[in-house]
């Protein structure tokens, strides 16, 4: 890994966080789980899934991702930014062509719709990236397993010392197959 | 949807796909070799384009849009059924999409990256090309949004950037899949290409949101390219071109041949990666459905054409038509015809829908038919232009202008060898979606 100065380290390489993972091959075992932890009162614990599923947003409780905002901010943009590109190039230009206005918006608004989307899809790009990213320095450096993007699920709950024992025993009674200490 | 049989398990469908990457055998090679020679034909053709100038190619006057602008819109609409595999049929929540939509939506991006080249070639000057974007200059150049060549640059230009983010994010979680298998430089790269990708349930959460709103992005957009090539010509004064009919005529043709072109790619990849336990007869049998449906809009938009012919009375229209199935290039009209509009009747019959063979022949012959359909549709209207008869001459393509062809042929297959042998071409993560989750009740209720 390359080596960051201290400030960057700092922010992007967070100390680990010690907690509890648990390993599970069954979906309805990892939703019981969740139930479970937030019936216990946990609420800052991370999920791993091969796929989404509703079943595990349900259980989580999630609202639904700020991502939208993007997509509708970045849609705004480009139709404005398409209106705004052809009309001062026109008027930038005026030339009359065939007796129509100098800034017809007919034809600009292929122009303003190619924009909309063009924006749009982008924003929405950096949305789930700026999002995802962010949401992992939230959860800071902790454990997680190879198999979580094949064919496992997992949860990994926060615990210190004298919680640890509590999270294991939760984690398998819900069916864990394995639990790990980090 | 795969036969959801006990074997077919999360982790079958990784490793099934994972194998797919990673020690290329000899056919492989050929292929790609084939598709190198192919290209390479293309560079030398341009050379010689680039030293001699574009009067290598048939053009005669009154055809000065031949067939490279032909390949352009074929290239363009081929790209289209790749969008509506994975965004479309996405919204409408079709599972059988999953097997079949990774394929279809790189064919996308690599059809619109060789698509792109054509406009390139046409001009002639390619170090000019920077001409074409319309920004105040100081060169005299007039930016003018009113031509219906911007709109297509506009929307070509967003086309491509919005699939291949698409196809990218799309990418995102399977990378992550591949990576946990891969050992040696391929994990380094997929470590890079998946941007960290861990499937908590913060990402996943961002994820199918975004993913969502690009899927519902790109459906429109889709629609809206190949109504703006088709404006192209509908905006122009050209019998045979100037009609309203135009933009579903072509937005239909367009997806007519993509999904052709889809199953004609898929089925030399399922064999020669086995995939036969992921893409089944069930997802060849609805590609054919969709095919059969844009087929009859296509087949349906021929009849209109030629009634609206007769039925306005125009005389021009009259004679453009006339000269389109009757005169010297009546071998194309009916070749276009023959293909798109009749043989495609043959999916009504199931037997034909679920034979292999037979689909894979007849894919072929749609897409040689839906290129001869934008050749009749701008070669012959131009040759036969009937406002001016005594300008019209007989254009024929020479071998630079096929020389082109065959090198945007080569173009298009080498990034898609390229793509399926280094990146999942089945999507890992949507194909398990479809599947039955493990369930403990189950696996207990079993013992």
């Amino acid at each position: 890994m390359i080596p960051l100065p201290k400030p960057l380290h700092d922010i992007f390489r967070p100390p680990p966080t010690p907690g509890v993972l648990a390993v599970f091959a069954h979906l309805d075992a990892t939703i019981d789980a969740i139930k479970q932890l937030r019936a216990g009162g946990h609420t800052d614990f991370t999920v791993y899934a091969p796929i989404p599923r509703h079943e595990i947003e349900d259980a989580l409780g999630q609202a639904v991702s700020p991502v939208r905002m993007f997509t509708l901010i970045g849609g705004i943009a480009g139709c404005a930014v398409g209106a705004w590109l052809t009309l001062w190039m026109s008027y930038d230009w005026p030339l009359v062509v065939g007796g129509k206005p100098i800034g017809s918006v007919p034809p600009y608004v292929v122009i303003m719709f190619e924009m909309t989307i063009l924006f749009g899809a982008l924003a929405t790009i950096l949305g789930i990236l700026f999002n995802s990213a962010f949401a992992a320095r939230r959860l800071g450096t902790i454990l997680w397993d190879a198999r979580f993007t094949n064919d496992k699920f997992g949860v990994f709950v926060p615990a210190g010392p004298g919680a640890v024992a509590a999270a294991e025993t939760l984690l398998k009674g819900c069916g864990a197959e394995e639990v790990h200490r980090g | 949807m795969p036969d959801a049989t006990p074997r077919v398990t999360y982790d079958y469908v990784t490793r099934t796909i994972a194998r797919t990457l990673g020690n290329p055998t000899r056919g492989y090679f050929l292929l790609l070799g084939a598709a190198v020679a192919l290209l390479a034909i293309g560079i030398i053709t341009l050379l010689y384009l680039i030293r001699y100038g574009l009067g290598l190619a048939g053009y005669s006057h009154p055809v000065y849009w031949a067939v490279f602008i032909t390949c352009f819109v074929f290239w363009v609409g081929i790209a289209h059924s790749g969008t509506l595999i994975s965004a479309i049929l996405f919204l409408f929540r079709s599972g059988w999409r999953t097997a079949v939509y990774r394929t279809a939506e790189a064919m996308t991006v690599f059809a619109v990256m060789t698509a792109g080249l054509f406009p390139l070639i046409h001009i002639g000057r390619q170090w000019y090309f920077y001409w074409l974007v319309p920004y105040p200059n100081e060169r005299g150049l007039w930016p003018n949004f009113k031509s219906p060549l911007i709109w297509d640059e506009f929307a070509i230009g967003t086309y491509f950037t919005v699939s291949t983010v698409f196809l990218i994010m799309g990418l995102i979680p399977d990378i992550a899949a591949v990576r946990d298998l891969a050992t040696g430089w391929r994990k380094k790269l997929y470590t890079l290409c998946s941007v960290g990708w861990r499937g908590t349930n913060e990402e996943w959460r961002h994820y199918t949101r975004g993913y969502l709103y690009l899927a519902a992005l790109a459906t429109p957009l889709v629609l809206s390219v190949h109504s703006v090539v088709s404006w192209d010509f509908a905006m122009a004064i050209v019998p045979g071109w100037h009609a309203t009919i135009f933009a579903p005529y072509f937005v239909a043709g367009a997806i007519y041949s993509g999904c052709a072109m889809v199953i004609t790619l898929l089925v030399p990849i399922r064999k020669l990666f086995q995939l036969e336990e992921l893409i089944t007869v069930k997802h060849f049998e609805n590609l054919s459905k969709l095919c059969l449906l844009t087929g009859s809009i296509v087949g349906y938009a021929y009849v209109c054409e030629y009634f609206i012919a007769w039925f306005s009375g125009n005389p021009a229209e009259r004679a453009a038509f006339w000269y389109r199935a009757f005169g010297p290039y009546w071998w194309a009209t009916w070749t276009m015809i023959i293909c798109n509009a009749f043989l495609p009747l043959l999916l009504w019959v199931k037997k034909i829908r679920t034979n292999i063979t037979a689909l894979f022949v007849i894919s072929i012959f749609v897409n040689i038919g839906m290129w001869f359909e934008r050749y009749v549709i701008i070669v012959v209207s131009l040759a036969g232009e009937p406002y001016a008869p005594w300008a019209n001459a007989v254009y024929n393509p020479t071998w630079a202008d096929w020389g082109i062809m065959a090198g945007s042929f080569g173009w298009f297959f080498m990034w898609f060898l390229l793509f399926v042998k280094n990146f999942p071409a089945v999507s890992i993560s949507e194909v398990k979606e479809v599947l039955p989750p493990p369930r403990l009740a189950k696996a207990k209720a079993r013992a």
